[in-house]
């Protein structure tokens, strides 16, 4: 039997705001356990909630960037339960009015590009952080986390492989990180994913019986996590059996699921309108100011990139991976004559030296102008692209003009053909055994002549112009 | 000094004939004297209070002090108050020391008033009697055997009693006018929002408001300008122009329309309050008002209403005490189940327990449509009645209870406890301004009258009760139980 694999994604992202969503505390990761608190974020008897706007004006930013629909008039809830990471013992959330809903994420797809529902947008607090000890004797309870402000974002159970759910979670991401609104940095939990999947007969509607995925720290694991319950279920729908509906852990380390709790134990929240928060009433001129402060969106700038400055779709999906990136480039390409080239340096030898460095795009210091610049010594023939690419790679570190270097180093191409036919017949007559496997038909003598040159001028001769010298000195 | 009013005691603090260390002082006399029988105070601040204390030396001239300056007061114990124990009258919060003051006792405090101690109270404000303290019942003043009302029954029976000139309480639903009825005092709950409410510890929500209890119309009117106005830390609190209350007590009510809500009437109340009520409705004719009947047709869904909705918002409120941050822990369990369990059993007493099951209920998956929802649908009815009565009115005077004090043990039952706020319980769901004023005695007890006014509109109210107060003359009323501290 062929089976259809349905996934529906529940993202928390942490908001990128200064302090907390209901009190003054700073939002840091990495502070001192219990150091970034106050009696309100601690739930003190007696203190009460204020919404800090920023939150909200994040949340509904977001929402409106995966274009949900947004509430004109919304409210918070509190959602009832006793564990020691939620010190009032409910969490402040949004329940039956979220503040977005019927938003959608277009993904590229397995075959086609697919649009993705989301369901719906809500804010919300963040919980504590809870560390057991390896002994069973205590549990640490670390309340800094307590307060962040979070979005939760709902997908449909519109996915149908684990790849188009790390598609999904990888464009959202950008989105939300073009927006200002989040860093999403997964290892430093401001982006957290649970994972719904069913399986279900290839052709049937109705869903089928599904099972939540927790505990994964990376899209890879994700993924991971995706395809071994997918093939869990399978196995298990084959062999006549029923899927149990479960909360299941991905564990990293077997690259397998553990069953945390089965359906019954589900909690009731208790869900009831918080009294010490008034209702949310916006006006459109509010959502229409927060509108304006969505950039241009991953999507946008690829299709503008792909058509301004004719990228391949590969070329404009890579440089869109970061708002910085895509910026950078953008500024490059509208100075260079040749926009792939940009792409080209930017895909191949910028990234590579970043990874080589641990930097970020933002963090090196060569300006896009100034990128821009050394391809036009190149095309000039000023430099060879031998050359261009230590110098890039000075330029990274230092943030001096390509020009500026190539003159400190001397590094300025040797065109003059005078100058190079001497050099070249010092080179022929060295290398009296190149110059005679040449004549008996070995070809690849040449290179081992053009190279010989190459470092006689300390890699600074033109490379087409040795070649044609060369082969025409031979010749004669 | 016992029994003068705050207008009396600025003028002995303004024109030097006092220091706020004698106030301190006697009110510390006070209370020594006497509160041995009326169990009124959990904590005296006594050194606390001459440390802020001033005045202190005798000023001459004519100093410009505000009212509440140098004056003592009492605060219910759910009353946060920095550095000062804050109990709420629960064995759970033992030992919980606030690091933070609530904005209406900031404010008085800011203002030079001066904490004397933290007084009783229904554990949790939950009751109607301070029998439900986890510690000690308080007495009333006016009869050692019977309770001084509640929940915030220390607060009444310390200023029936002439500890303080006056004392905050709160009001959930009844609970500073119910005890002020009892005790023979003026207590004032104010609109809903009208005062801060950060840093009472909540009961429920949407309900509690903060107000004071005083020996008259004009001291309650002098202390809400204290306490009243908006705050940055409370939510539900509202930007609304704050009135000079005081200017309003012209003692002109001629034209006053007031409303007699019949459904009131229709209810099972003592005989002597009716009269004692009929006889103050008579004074204000007298003062040209116009008296007519109400309706208040939804009435009589109110008191269920209240009993879900307050314990439903308690039994979210009340889940931090858990043993893992506040108060105390229970020891030696042997899982985090087990230690929820044995914390909250121990630590809460039967009347806050029967609410949060109550509560706990009510929003459970598959009932909160029939109990809790709809209860928010009566509530929104009731406030439409007010609404439509006040179209036609301007205050509304009802008793404030339907019997007053009783004797302790006499309501066993917690049904015929909740039937003594039937005439409290709308106003807080509504959230309107209400006051209690004495209107006499029934058997050597005082009898309570209730006005209810509309939002924000405590201005018409305080006048109206003003009105009352002068020609009734039943300010003056001391309670006897106490003889000698008088």
């Amino acid at each position: 039997m062929e089976f259809e694999t349905v996934i529906g994604l529940e993202v928390h992202v942490e908001l990128r705001t200064r302090t907390k969503i209901f009190c003054g505390c700073a939002v840091e990761f990495g502070a001192a356990p219990n150091s970034r608190v106050c009696p309100v974020c601690l739930g003190s008897p007696g203190v009460l909630p204020v919404l800090n706007e920023e939150a909200l004006k994040l949340g509904i930013r977001a929402a409106l960037a995966l274009s949900c629909e947004v509430r004109l008039s919304s409210k918070f809830d509190r959602k009832n339960y006793f564990y020691p990471d939620s010190p009032k013992a409910y969490q402040i959330s949004q329940y039956d009015e979220p503040i977005g809903e019927h938003g959608c994420v277009m993904i590229a797809g397995t075959s086609a590009p697919r649009s993705i529902g989301i369901t719906r947008i809500h804010l919300e607090e963040d919980a504590g952080k809870l560390t057991h000890s390896p002994f069973g004797d205590a549990s640490l309870v670390d309340l800094n986390r307590v307060g962040i402000p979070l979005i939760e974002i709902v997908s449909e159970p519109d996915l149908r492989t684990p790849d188009e759910a790390r598609q999904y979670l990888e464009e959202l991401k950008s989105i939300l990180q073009y927006c200002g609104v989040s860093d999403c940095r997964m290892e430093e939990g401001s982006l957290r994913c649970d994972a719904n999947i069913s399986l279900r007969p290839v052709g049937q509607t109705t869903l089928g019986t599904k099972t939540e995925l927790k505990n994964m720290n990376s899209f890879r694991n994700v993924v991971r996590g995706l395809e071994y319950e997918q093939e869990r279920q399978r196995a298990v729908l084959l062999a006549g059996g029923a899927v149990v509906q479960q909360t299941l852990r991905f564990d990293e380390a077997t690259g397998t699921t553990i069953v945390m709790r089965s359906k019954e134990d589900a909690h009731d929240y208790r869900y009831f309108p918080d009294p010490d928060l008034p209702r949310i009433e916006l006006t459109q001129a509010y959502l229409d100011a927060r509108r304006a402060e969505i950039p241009e969106l991953p999507a946008q700038m690829r299709a503008r990139f792909e058509q301004v400055y004719g990228l391949p779709a590969y070329d404009s999906l890579v440089l869109t991976s970061t708002q910085g990136l895509a910026r950078y480039f953008d500024v490059a390409a509208s100075q260079a004559r040749d926009p792939k080239a940009v792409s080209n340096w930017l895909m191949g030898d910028v990234l590579g030296y970043l990874k080589e460095m641990s930097q970020e795009i933002d963090t090196q210091l060569m300006r896009p102008e100034q990128l821009a610049q050394l391809l036009r010594l190149i095309d000039d023939g000023t430099i060879s692209t031998k050359i261009a690419k230590t110098v890039l790679r000075d330029m990274m570190t230092s943030g001096q003009d390509a020009s500026a270097i190539i003159e400190q180093q001397g590094l300025v191409q040797i065109s003059d053909e005078a100058a190079l036919r001497e050099i070249a017949e010092r080179v022929i007559a060295a290398n009296p055994k190149s110059v005679e496997d040449w004549r008996a038909g070995k070809e690849k003598a040449l290179g081992s002549l053009v190279g010989q040159m190459m470092k006689e001028t300390k890699g600074k001769a033109n490379p087409q112009l040795v070649n044609r010298l060369i082969a025409d000195m031979l010749r004669e | 000094m016992r029994g003068f009013g705050i207008r009396a005691l600025h003028v002995e603090l303004s024109e030097g004939r006092l220091t706020s260390d004698d106030l301190i002082r006697d009110s510390l006399a006070a209370i020594e004297e006497a509160d041995g029988q009326v169990r009124a105070f959990l904590r005296v601040t006594g050194e606390r209070a001459f440390a802020q204390a001033s005045p202190k030396e005798k000023v001459t001239g004519a100093p410009a002090l505000s009212w509440l300056t140098g004056i003592p007061f009492a605060a219910k114990d759910n009353l946060c108050v920095e550095g000062v124990p804050t109990t709420c009258a629960s064995r759970i919060l033992e030992g919980y020391v606030p690091p933070h003051t609530a904005t209406a006792v900031r404010r008085i405090e800011s203002a030079g008033g001066v904490l004397i101690g933290k007084v009783n109270l229904d554990e949790f404000a939950m009751g109607s009697s301070t029998e439900n303290s986890g510690f000690y019942p308080t007495r009333n003043p006016w009869d050692l055997t019977r309770v001084p009302g509640g929940s915030s029954g220390g607060s009444a029976a310390a200023v029936a009693a002439g500890f303080v000139p006056y004392a905050l309480g709160s009001d959930t639903g009844g609970s500073i006018r119910q005890p002020a009825a009892f005790c023979g005092v003026v207590g004032l709950k104010p609109t809903y929002g009208l005062v801060s409410r950060f840093g009472l510890v909540a009961f429920a929500s949407s309900l509690d408001q903060i107000g004071p209890l005083t020996r008259s119309v004009e001291d309650a009117a002098i202390v809400l300008q204290g306490i009243a106005g908006w705050d940055e830390r409370d939510s539900t609190s509202v930007q609304v122009d704050i009135p000079d209350y005081l200017a309003s007590l012209t003692g002109d009510v001629g034209g006053l329309r007031v409303g007699v809500p019949t459904e009131y009437f229709e209810t099972d109340m003592d005989r002597g309050v009716r009269d004692r009520v009929m006889e103050a409705l008579d004074a204000l004719r007298q003062l040209g008002a116009e008296v007519r009947p109400i309706r208040l047709p939804h009435t009589r869904y109110a008191l269920s209403a209240y009993y879900l909705i307050a314990p439903a918002e308690a039994s979210s409120n009340l889940a931090r005490y858990d043993g893992v941050r506040f108060g105390v822990r229970a020891k030696d369990a042997a899982n985090l189940l087990t230690m929820y369990e044995r914390t909250r059993s121990a630590g809460f007493g039967p009347e806050v327990k029967r609410r949060i099951l109550i509560g706990t209920y009510a929003l459970s998956s598959g009932y909160y449509d029939a109990y809790y929802k709809r209860a928010q649908q009566v509530r929104t009815l009731i406030r439409q009645d007010f609404e439509a009565a006040f179209a036609e009115v301007d205050v509304i005077v009802s008793p404030t209870t339907p019997t007053p004090a009783f004797r302790f043990g006499e309501k066993a039952d917690p049904l015929t406890m909740y039937l003594n706020d039937i005439y409290t319980i709308p106003v807080n769901l509504a959230g309107l301004p209400a006051i209690s004023v004495p209107c006499g005695l029934q058997d050597g007890l005082p009898v309570g009258l209730q006005l209810i006014g509309r939002p924000f509109d405590e201005t018409t109210l305080l006048r109206a009760a003003d009105a009352y107060e002068r020609v009734s003359g039943f300010a003056s009323l001391r309670p006897t139980a106490l003889g000698e501290v008088q």
